[in-house]
């Protein structure tokens, strides 16, 4: 060695810190603004709602002081932000719909939120290691179709608004899909691993387009089978597509094999024009997709149109918090949340929410590019791929860059489910972050001084 | 696996981008023509949240927002009622605004009037929503009440103008209607009312004084025509006429008959006897001496064919531009195809009273800021000059012999002299005639010039004459305007 530079691995936790003080700060100038717009004075519960945001995150980045030193820092304050945003989202429109505190969602939201913080952190202390997860492949698998199908069954599952993705269980409702996605990310991620040679190196080439053989087909088909399942037996298109991207994007990923995008886009392109031709519901969402201002698409639903008025309304600056009409708009607490932010924060806020939203998944790819291990690369990729692929179809949904789908914004919208399992995904990526960036243990450790001579120190 | 992990990056940012692009062209580039969508409920609610300019009448309220408590934030009152409903207008969730200033002055009392620009940049620097403008009126209270009152449950209207400037007094149309019943948040009773209202055969909504289908103005045009023969220089207002029972129209068998049958002042009166007595004969032979054009002219000289915008816009009163010579005759006692408004016939009076300059009507006094701050005080425009003064002086002398000792008695004051004309419209076989009656007063100082028409001859019917039902109306509101 002629140079020596040394990478001084730092945990970055004070800056953790002082973005999760920024983020706090932001969310509650959030809900003086609300509390502005709609009571005319200061929210009196800002003090405490605040400390118990801060208690709260503050705890979380404490369990990562200790068993996850190393984690990404910029992860969890992004999402704080997000998920207090919603919250503040959820009450203004509570306000504005007049409802009381027993049906608000506000309050809801914030237990969800808390609850899915305390989980996080028992993912972080419980998993130590990442890696243990691929012990649990086949359990994965079982439980995430479990999951996934869950709702067909009888008495259990609830059809709202069309699509069958809802189960009941003692008063509380749940949406299975949203585990599933974390159950078979780990299952994708741990199957591939472990096939991915034969994937990638077996099969002829025909034409010069290597062909995979036959029985590695199989996968494939099995996850697009699954998926035409979800799209046919629960009506839930965004589900449908998630998965399956998510599935295509991995093996891609796993492989690198373009053969395997092309025959996925193959597969979804032709299950998406039966699915057109022989469902009515499909059909329909691509016509008001077309045409949302048609008679016909109106008098069915307003929804998309008067989420395109509320954004339209908001302008480039927005109205400001609480000072819009958000609340005409159905479901402006849920799927439509993205036009309600846009309506009221602007072109601009929505930007800025979308950009968060890409720091999230950038920071995600970059765990997966720094992570060492097989596993945990497809792990990280698969989940920050699919919060970026449920962003896309949700926001592309309401913006009419791709017919509108029943899924949430995550972190964002209105739902327990969605939130836990994201904050789940959020402590993944912690986890897998802080094998990723924390100085291996048979690499000598750094010395604190730079050794005397020409070799010159560079300390990152 | 490093490699595709970087290009799947890439297609995030595409998918990325792709909703950027999207969400900047619907809140930038379409943000305009979403707003602007018929049945955009937000901007429906963006103009009611916003406190619109109040309708101000000597200080007081006559058209105001209110603060609810509903999701539309203000409630527009009128606390008149129906007094000042064509004034006014209505202003309603469902149907817009419309009748009246409401509706002409809309984007004063919005505030987004491009005559605020510099009264809005502070606005604009501070992000406040830009507040309406209050509008203070040139109505006389008590000559709108009067003139509510004359009318009473008769159909028609009355205008009164300050001659000297074209303020409008007074401005009333019956039947009226409350506007307040428009303006309610409940869409199924507006909806009622609204129904109610354009069904009603009186046509509440249409505001008479300024609209609808034009009234023929019958004998007060003689003042239009007499004011043409004194301007023609061939005569003056002692010059003898011929004025017998009935005029032979020529090209034609048909006779132009005096409306009480008889010959006027003997057959020989002189202009100002024609006028007192309202002589159709004299003033028909006027008419076929000066010809249709010199009609229409002088006519025009007053406004007719004249769109005004008080600011609501006023149709235009018309003399036919095609008339054969019978045609002249009858449209010099304002039959055949001539037509006017009330605002019409208020600014002949008014002219005549202003030494023959034509003001141009306005309503909106002046502005006034949030802060109740006055500024932007109409002034006064000249449309044009009718007549000359000395035409103007001789109509002045002849129209106070019709209040003295005329058709128009029953328009006097005491202690006040009263310069006037009656008319009395026919129109159309077995129909009762429209009672007219305009003047200005006092006249040697004019304050007030007021027309009146009654529909049908008012609770008269066939018996009425504007002398008799109009000009007692007339002389009410000049009183309340000169001695109230």
């Amino acid at each position: 060695m002629t140079t020596v530079s040394f990478f001084v691995p730092r945990t970055r936790r004070n800056v953790e810190l002082l973005l999760l003080l920024f983020a706090v700060g932001i969310v509650l100038l959030a809900y003086l603004s609300v509390g502005l717009a709609v009571g005319g004075a200061v929210p009196i519960d800002i003090v405490t709602q605040g400390s118990w945001l801060l208690g709260f995150v503050v705890a979380f980045h404490l369990v990562l002081r200790w068993r996850a030193a190393y984690a990404d820092p910029v992860v969890l304050p992004i999402v704080t932000l997000l998920n207090g945003l919603g919250v503040v989202m959820i009450h203004r429109l509570d306000l504005a719909e007049g409802r009381d505190l027993a049906e608000a969602f506000a309050p809801r939201q914030l237990m969800w939120s808390g609850l899915g913080i305390v989980i996080a952190a028992l993912v972080i202390v419980a998993l130590r290691d990442h890696r243990r997860l691929r012990r649990y492949t086949f359990t994965a698998m079982v439980a995430g179709l479990v999951c996934l199908l869950l709702p067909l069954v009888p008495f259990l599952g609830v059809e709202l608004n069309g699509a069958r993705i809802w189960i009941r269980v003692a008063g509380f409702s749940f949406q299975p899909g949203e585990v599933a996605k974390i159950l078979l990310t780990i299952f994708f991620a741990a199957y591939l691993v472990q096939t991915r040679d034969a994937l990638a190196l077996a099969g002829r080439t025909v034409l010069g387009f290597p062909l995979p053989r036959a029985r590695d087909l199989g996968p494939i088909l099995v996850a697009w089978l699954s998926s035409l399942a979800v799209l046919v037996l629960e009506r839930d298109l965004g589900t449908s597509l998630l998965f399956f991207g998510l599935f295509v994007a991995m093996l891609y990923v796993a492989t690198e094999r373009i053969s395997w995008i092309t025959i996925g886009l193959l597969l979804f392109s032709g299950g998406a024009y039966v699915a057109y031709l022989l469902f009515g519901h499909v059909r329909q969402r691509v016509e008001f997709w077309l045409d949302p201002w048609s008679p016909e698409a109106l008098a069915q639903s307003s929804q998309l149109v008067d989420g395109l008025m509320g954004m339209g309304a908001g302008g480039l600056f927005g109205t400001g918090l609480g000072r819009g009409n958000p609340q005409i708009t159905p479901f402006a607490e849920s799927d439509f949340i993205i036009p309600s932010f846009g309506e009221e924060l602007g072109l601009i806020g929505l930007c800025a929410i979308l950009m968060l939203y890409v720091l999230f998944v950038e920071r995600g790819l970059r765990t997966a590019l720094g992570t060492r291990d097989g596993f945990g690369k497809l792990l990280a990729t698969g989940l920050a791929f699919s919060v970026a692929l449920q962003i896309f179809v949700v926001v592309g949904g309401v913006t009419r860059v791709i017919p509108l789908t029943g899924l949430t914004s995550p972190f964002l919208s209105s739902g327990g489910s969605s939130l836990l399992s994201n904050w789940v995904i959020v402590a993944l990526l912690l986890r897998i972050s802080d094998h990723a960036r924390r100085p291996t243990p048979d690499e000598a450790p750094p010395p604190v001084t730079p050794p005397a001579g020409p070799g010159k120190a560079v300390i990152a | 696996m490093n490699n595709p992990i970087r290009r799947l990056a890439v297609v995030i940012a595409a998918m990325f981008c792709a909703l950027l692009v999207a969400s900047s062209w619907i809140q930038f580039a379409q943000a305009k023509e979403l707003r602007d969508r018929p049945g955009n409920r937000r901007t429906l609610l963006a103009t009611y949240a916003q406190e619109r300019g109040a309708l101000l009448v000597d200080g007081e309220a006559v058209a105001r927002s209110e603060t609810t408590d509903d999701e539309f934030k203000y409630q527009r009152t009128f606390p008149q009622g129906s007094l000042y409903s064509h004034v006014t207008g209505y202003y309603s969730f469902i149907y817009g605004a419309g009748g009246g200033l409401e509706q002409s002055a809309d984007d004063l009392l919005t505030g987004q009037s491009d005559q605020l620009f510099y009264r809005r940049l502070g606005d604009l620097v501070s992000g406040r929503r830009p507040t309406g403008v209050s509008l203070e009126l040139t109505i006389d209270p008590r000559a709108q009440k009067a003139a509510q009152d004359g009318l009473g449950d008769q159909r028609g209207a009355v205008v009164a103008l300050e001659p000297k400037t074209g303020k409008i007094l007074a401005m009333v149309s019956h039947p009226a209607y409350d506007p307040n019943r428009l303006a309610g948040h409940d869409a199924s009773q507006v909806q009622e009312a609204w129904r109610e209202l354009n069904a009603d055969s009186g046509r509440p909504l249409v505001n008479r004084a300024i609209r609808g289908d034009l009234y023929p103005p019958g004998s007060v045009f003689k003042i239009v025509t007499a004011a043409a023969a004194l301007s023609s220089g061939r005569f003056d207002e002692n010059s003898t006429l011929p004025g017998p029972e009935r005029l032979d129209l020529p090209d034609t068998s048909a006779t132009l008959p005096n409306h009480d049958g008889g010959a006027c002042s003997g057959g020989r009166p002189t202009m100002t006897q024609a006028l007192e007595t309202s002589c159709n004969t004299a003033f028909g032979w006027l008419g076929l001496q000066l010809g249709g054009t010199a009609l229409r002219e002088q006519a025009g000289k007053f406004g007719f064919g004249q769109a005004v915008e008080i600011p609501m816009r006023a149709t235009a009163s018309t003399v036919p531009e095609q008339l054969n010579r019978p045609q002249e005759a009858q449209a010099a006692i304002g039959q055949y195809d001539v037509r006017v408004t009330p605002l019409q016939v208020a600014m002949v009076s008014a002219a005549v009273a202003n030494g023959g300059a034509v003001m141009k009507p306005y309503l909106i006094a002046q502005k006034r800021a949030s802060d109740l701050e006055a500024f932007g005080q109409t002034a006064p425009t000249k449309l044009g000059q009718a007549v000359s003064g000395d035409v103007a002086a001789a109509l002045t002398r002849m129209m106070t012999k019709v209040v003295e000792s005329g058709t128009g008695t029953r328009a006097q004051i005491s202690g006040i002299t009263v310069a006037g004309k009656s008319g009395t419209a026919e129109h159309g076989e077995g129909r009762d005639p429209h009672a007219w009656f305009t003047a200005f007063a006092p006249a040697d100082d004019p304050k007030v010039a007021v027309a009146v028409v009654v529909e049908d001859g008012g609770n008269a019917g066939s018996e009425a004459a504007g002398g008799k039902v109009s000009a007692p109306i007339a002389r009410d509101v000049m009183k309340a305007v000169i001695a109230p």
